[in-house]
């Protein structure tokens, strides 16, 4: 005879899961008994919140399932955040919740929430279980749905007496899937393959947008494989950076509101739009009749759903970015290739006019200090932001060169994400340097984690760019709301201080020549350590596309200087 | 903008209607009528939904409904040779004499059955299309119609044509 919480963690094993992040709790006592011996190691967190964003950190870093665990009611409610933060970025991680006994349920019992009802809109799926037996079958199932597919979030709440419950091996069903309706396709439709391949063929200004999806995936070789033998010049969304190397020739870096002016710029002109993997998000394509206006377009898109959503397309090709981009390699023929020198010497043109710029005067720049980052790695690590204009910095100025080094939170922009990610990211991969890009006002929102980084001895290198603002915001209120900066001003706060209560080391910098000094002693020292970089107040995240302009419209773009 | 019969083939689990109509409603798609209930697969249910919008409106609901898990299969079966039926109940005002007579001899010309009738009401249930339905209300309307409720509508294509699972 087992116990549901037995069956539970065998099965997880089985899943292959070593890691689970969580926080216990009355209903979830029967898993954490279970786990006091068990080897799959728990890492406790100080808030649920960071629990399922260190298991989606764990996962874009690995390209794995994420797991995490909380307990009922309150515990399970504050994974929503986290859980709908994977479901926009298309994240597999299996979130596990406790849940009072079945025969309790509906009765406002003590922490008792309806969590598959306030979760189904987030989750890709999710699932009650009603008895032990059917506990095997359901974590096949979740694990199956979160990895498979268009990756997402799958929630299983358990209640506490299906966890308590023993059964006799021969009751208990079979972990294996039984899903009638679910079958993702991954092959591309031959004819329309061949469809994208007549289009390109006739295309003389040809631009290939590269979403998350070419990371998911892991189709980044295909895509530079493909872009080099087309000579097609590639933009990435924030999802794709680090898709094709930064320093590539053919590469326009990020398009869309943050984007560079070149790559709005090539994407505007074009003529053929190659899409992979990528959503027409309205932060990418501004107002949308004037995104790619003159372009036929070319959607492959693991999900259907996603293809003709926001902007109607010529070639919708339903499969997986790789198989289908492998597949088209397959097919290429010399004579596919097209000379385009005319197009890329325009885009060269515009590149060359239109360099990313640090900002001016005498303060500390953000930009700068992403940039030292990138020079001391030498482009490698793990890049983990939180939310604002931190994150656009670092995805603007970092030398990105590989997938699954950048890692953020990017359709709903989740404050505090990045620190428990970054947390998760090292769990994945410890051998890789893990540098955390904050904000202040994103890093107070997940500050308790310093909590977890002193006791696991994680080594997050903190960079809080620190403005006393809650900087995009105060940065749309300048623009938009002329400098009516309603409630965004952040009193000082001595982080170096908060992480020497928690027993990290840290220090403060706040001239340009401390930057570099600062930055080698964090990554020589062993462990977690913060600097807290005093930037200047009023720094913007130009180039900008105001909401509801057309990308070409790019506003506030600092005087142009030397691009070091 | 043009009505919409869809027809849904789903696993029949407890939450199913919960997240078909969810994905509706957080859409904001607008549903006519829902009927839903066990059909000839074991384990299965068909959900009829009737909706309105433009073509690319309607794409992206078959879309997001295939995406469901528990859901088999999805199709729009309003362009497709069909059938389609609503089964009304309509209690009217009838007080014996002259009005109940004329109420009954209505029922009659349109083949509803009276199914109750009170001291001074009867309830009618018909079955129809709904312009057959709607030409029953309008006649009803002077009488006085107390209460009136609709199941929605039901659809089958016609002929061999099915949307059973396997097929």
């Amino acid at each position: 005879m087992k116990t549901g919480a037995r069956i539970l963690i065998d099965n997880l094993k089985e899943q292959g899961v070593d890691i689970i992040f969580g926080y216990p709790g009355g209903s979830v006592l029967p898993i954490y008994d279970e786990l006091y011996d068990a080897d799959i190691r728990h890492i406790l967190v100080r808030h649920e919140q960071a629990a399922v964003h260190a298991a989606d950190g764990y996962a874009r870093a690995s390209g794995r399932v994420g797991v995490c665990l909380s307990t009922s009611g309150p515990g399970a409610c504050n994974l929503v955040s986290g859980i709908a933060t994977a479901n926009m970025d298309s994240v597999p991680i299996v979130a596990l919740t406790g849940q009072v006994p079945t025969g309790m349920l509906g009765n406002d019992a003590f922490q008792e929430s309806d969590i598959t009802g306030i979760t189904m809109p987030v989750t890709k799926h999710n699932f009650l279980v009603n008895d032990t037996i059917r506990i095997p079958q359901v974590i096949a199932e979740a694990f199956y749905i979160a990895g498979t597919g268009r990756y997402g979030p799958v929630l299983v709440d358990l209640p506490k007496d299906v966890l308590m419950r023993s059964v006799s091996p021969e009751e208990i069903l079979p972990g294996i899937p039984d899903l009638k309706g679910y079958k993702p396709t991954y092959h591309g439709h031959p004819r329309q393959i061949k469809k994208a391949l007549d289009l390109l063929r006739e295309s003389k200004k040809p631009v290939i947008y590269a979403g998350g999806g070419i990371v998911a995936s892991g189709a980044s070789e295909a895509l530079c494989r493909f872009a080099e033998e087309m000579e097609i010049p590639v933009t990435t969304t924030m999802m794709g950076l680090g898709a094709i190397p930064s320093d590539h020739p053919l590469n326009l870096g990020m398009l869309g509101m943050h984007g560079t002016k070149f790559a709005n710029y090539a994407v505007t002109g074009c003529d053929l739009l190659f899409t992979i993997g990528a959503r027409f998000d309205d932060r990418v394509t501004g107002k949308i009749d004037e995104f790619a206006p003159g372009a036929k377009i070319i959607h492959i898109d693991i999900d259907p759903a996603e293809i003709g959503k926001n902007k109607a397309v010529d070639v919708p090709i339903v499969g997986d970015a790789k198989v289908v981009l492998d597949d088209i390699l397959e097919r290429l023929n010399p004579e596919d290739r097209v000379i385009r020198t005319a197009w890329l010497e325009e885009i060269g043109k515009w590149k060359k006019d239109h360099p990313l710029t640090c900002g001016n005067g005498g303060g500390l720049h953000p930009q700068q200090i992403i940039r030292e980052i990138s020079t001391l790695l030498d482009g490698g690590g793990i890049i983990v932001s939180e939310v604002g204009q931190n994150q656009m910095w670092a995805a603007q100025h970092y030398g990105f060169k590989k997938p699954r080094q950048w890692i953020s939170s990017g359709g709903l922009g989740t404050m505090g994400y990045g620190f428990p990610a970054a947390i998760g990211a090292w769990f994945a991969r410890p051998e890789e340097t893990i540098v955390l890009i904050a904000g202040d006002g994103s890093f107070q929102m997940n500050i308790q984690e310093l909590g977890t980084v002193a006791q696991y001895k994680v080594p997050v290198k903190m960079m809080i760019l620190n403005n006393m603002y809650l900087g995009m915001v105060r940065q749309w209120q300048e623009l938009f709301y002329e400098k009516r900066y309603s409630y965004t001003e952040l009193p000082f706060v001595d982080f170096v201080g908060i992480a020497k209560a928690y027993g990290v080391p840290g220090r403060v910098v706040e001239s340009e020549k401390d930057i570099v000094p600062a930055l080698k002693e964090s990554f020589e020292t062993d462990g977690p350590f913060l600097i807290d970089f005093r930037i200047e107040r009023e720094e913007n995240v130009f180039p900008m596309v105001p909401a509801g302009a057309a990308i070409k419209d790019m506003i506030g773009e600092h005087v142009e200087q030397e691009d070091d | 903008m043009k009505q919409h019969i869809i027809s849904v083939l789903v696993e029949n689990r407890s939450g199913v209607l919960t997240r078909v109509s969810g994905l509706f409603s957080r859409r904001g798609f607008n549903i006519e009528s829902l009927a839903v209930g066990t059909c000839e697969a074991p384990g299965m249910s068909r959900i009829t939904i009737v909706a309105c919008g433009d073509d690319a409106h309607i794409e992206q609901v078959k879309k997001q409904l295939n995406k469901l898990i528990e859901v088999i299969k999805v199709i729009d079966i309003t362009e497709r040779s069909h059938v389609e039926r609503e089964l009304v109940l309509i209690k009217v005002n009838a007080e014996p004499g002259k009005t109940r007579s004329e109420v009954m001899q209505i029922a009659d010309i349109f083949r509803a059955k009276i199914i109750d009738v009170g001291q001074e009401t009867v309830v009618l249930e018909i079955t129809g299309d709904t312009e057959k339905i709607r030409a029953l209300e309008e006649l009803l309307v002077p009488y006085g119609i107390l209460e009136l409720v609709r199941t929605g509508k039901v659809a089958l294509q016609r002929g061999a044509a099915t949307i059973s699972p396997g097929k």
